[in-house]
């Protein structure tokens, strides 16, 4: 049985200008030690699904879904305090900017053995040896000089291998961590990565991964969902989906990065992501995709073979052709 | 004879002085020491670092918000150091201009586009205002805006026409010279490929020379003839960018190159690993400054600063190269 099941799971806001979907029908369905990555523009609703599997959202947020369970329990049906017991433990977070989600009143201590205290019960100070093997786990050098350090006396790369250290004290079964690289140089981005990959196989926790960022998606994950819009557009292993993107949105992305071009100019996507209140008809992506036909301008499509697309780009010949269907 | 450099910059020294309390003694922190660089119209120069390597303290000396500690600048030919300077640099400061990294908080959300457009204008220029709207509304077209823009303001649009916006104000003084701060960092991929390609067509119009301050390096690779690489305030490997990139001499270089994630899913690649972090500049390593992370450093390296010399195709200050 699957670590984590979410089947059509749709988040919408309440707004001035009436209701947002911001997630449309998002399923996704993992194993314990698979490596996923989500990858989006801002506004594709990555960090809202994964926010609403947390239950992060605000009451404004509307959360259905037709299947939401995490190690056999139905995370729809729960009460809160039976999500408590789950969330910070089992499953936890990584978040964008190590320096805002660190509290600046407490030190690197007392901040880890709260996490601890407050799921195994205790006092806090009990748990100072754990601290240490933590700190120590997650690559800060002399980690006893470290304990009673405040969070602006950290560096960036610090701050964040604090936040890991934290989000691992439980050793959770799945962490997701969101653009936990993107505020950080990339000799850092390249030391947390490999951190969270080495801490993912020791431990064999499943690992989702929200990035912007193709380059550290190929380098990381196994398998990539592709969001655009609220959307799911394609759902593939890496390796297919970087030798052969289905979906044209996928295609653009890839041929969008510097180091795809051929010459000088870009291929650039036209336009943007559609907002709240201009969302065409049909193919959200129809405005801007290249191989857009009437039918696209029309009507939504459908999923098949884990492409949300009418005209789904032709397999690449000799590519591996037993697409893995989850969708 | 070869043309006119637009800047030439030799050995650009600036230390701050930090006070540490009442009766401690004020240290003198180095955020850029002994950069050296020609820049011709067309070409761009790029500047590469990670966070505290001095990248944003050469945009503030090369736009004039602050004076070097030590070391000569020309912009267009007039030594900076020069006599007269008041009047100098008011007519220098227009053919230098410069593009900030985050169109959410360079851009006066008080101001309607068009009276952001036109403020550089009134100041330096006696044009009336309807020639002045002229200006503003053909350079809004030039970068990709419509008309009925002119009206809005800056939080009506999406951070690409941010970005779009601050280029036309970088513009409207046709400047030779523009100082890019990381244009794109804040941007979406998809958007980041149009403000490239905009910034590319500008330069080969108008004949613009760019100094582009970036840490993604395959940004970098795309855009740059020049490459800068600098760590701690100091250059470390500065030459063409194929040449830098293709065969990077310094330590610091071959480590950034390959902590820099490629799109592609061969991951047989191997990496250097720079272990730790930046070391503070009130406190720089003695000697080399990159000794303590380097993975080649010998005992003289603690000892003996480096300088930058000739290697086949770049200039590289690392004892083991030279």
């Amino acid at each position: 049985m699957a670590l984590l099941e979410i089947t059509n799971l749709t988040v919408e806001f309440a707004t001035a200008h009436g209701s947002l979907r911001a997630v449309d029908r998002v399923s996704l369905s993992l194993d314990a030690g698979d490596i996923v990555a989500i990858v989006g523009e801002s506004g594709s609703g990555k960090s809202v699904a994964m926010l609403a599997l947390m239950g992060l959202l605000p009451w404004t947020a509307t959360i259905t879904a037709d299947r939401m369970s995490f190690d056999g329990k139905d995370l729809l049906t729960m009460n809160p305090k039976q999500r408590r017991a789950i969330i910070g433990k089992d499953i936890s977070m990584i978040f964008q900017e190590p320096m805002t989600s660190l509290n600046p009143c407490f030190n690197v201590e007392y901040q880890i053995s709260e996490v601890l205290a407050q799921h195994f019960g205790g006092k806090r100070r009990s748990y100072k040896p754990r601290v240490i093997e933590l700190l120590k786990k997650v690559g800060i050098p002399a980690p006893e000089t470290r304990l009673k350090a405040y969070p602006h006396q950290l560096s960036g790369g610090m701050s964040q291998r604090v936040m890991i250290a934290m989000m691992i004290a439980c050793e959770p079964k799945l962490l997701i961590a969101d653009e936990p690289t993107t505020a950080l140089d990339v000799t850092i981005q390249a030391q947390i990565l490999e951190l969270l990959v080495e801490l993912q196989k020791a431990n064999g926790m499943a690992l989702v991964l929200i990035t912007h960022d193709m380059a550290v998606v190929a380098e990381t994950a196994d398998r990539v969902v592709v969001q655009y819009a609220g959307q799911q557009v394609e759902q593939r292993s890496v390796i297919e989906l970087f030798n052969n993107p289905r979906h044209p949105y996928t295609e653009a992305l890839l041929s969008a990065l510097p180091e795809y071009a051929k010459e000088k100019t870009l291929n650039a996507i036209p336009g943007v992501v559609p907002g709240q209140l201009d969302r065409p008809v049909g193919c959200l992506f129809n405005p801007r995709c290249e191989y857009a036909q009437d039918l696209c301008r029309q009507q939504p499509p459908q999923k098949s073979e884990g492409v949300l697309c009418h005209y789904p780009l032709p397999l690449k010949a000799g590519s591996n052709s037993h697409t893995e269907v989850i969708l | 004879m070869s043309p006119q450099a637009l800047i030439e910059a030799r050995g650009l020294h600036k230390y701050y002085t930090i006070k540490t309390g009442m009766f401690e003694p004020n240290q003198s922190l180095q955020a850029l020491s002994g950069a050296s660089f020609d820049l011709y119209a067309g070409q761009t120069l790029a500047v590469v670092g990670e966070s505290g390597c001095g990248k944003s303290t050469l945009a503030r000396l090369l736009t004039m918000i602050e004076q070097p500690t030590a070391g000569q600048l020309s912009l267009d030919g007039i030594d900076l150091g020069s006599a007269n300077q008041k009047e100098v640099a008011k007519k220098l400061r227009q053919t230098i201009q410069m593009v900030f990294q985050d169109p959410f908080g360079s851009l006066n959300p008080r101001q309607k586009v068009g009276d952001i457009l036109q403020e550089p204008l009134i100041i330096n220029t006696d044009l009336n205002a309807s020639q002045r709207r002229d200006r503003v509304l053909e350079l809004m077209r030039r970068v990709g805006l419509l008309d009925e823009h002119i009206h809005r303001y800056p939080h009506m649009f999406s951070g690409g026409q941010r970005q779009r916006i601050a280029i036309a104000r970088a513009l409207i003084l046709k400047p030779k010279i523009v100082v890019l701060d990381e244009p794109v960092s804040a941007l979406d991929v998809s958007i980041q490929a149009q403000v490239l390609n905009l910034l590319i067509e500008l330069q080969q119009d108008l004949g613009l020379a760019y100094v582009f301050i970036s840490h993604d390096l395959s940004v970098v690779r795309h855009i740059a003839d020049q490459v800068l690489v600098m760590y701690l305030g100091k250059p470390v490997e500065q030459g063409m960018s194929e040449a830098v990139f293709s065969n990077p001499q310094h330590p610091y270089t071959q480590a950034l190159l390959s902590a820099t994630p490629q799109a592609n899913t061969d991951r047989k690649r191997k990496r250097i690993r720079l272990t730790g972090e930046l070391p503070s500049p009130l406190n720089p390593p003695t000697g080399c400054s990159f000794h303590p992370r380097c993975q080649n450093a010998v005992a003289q390296c603690k000892t003996t600063a480096p300088v930058m010399a000739q290697y086949e195709d770049v200039s590289v200050a690392c004892l083991l190269v030279n």
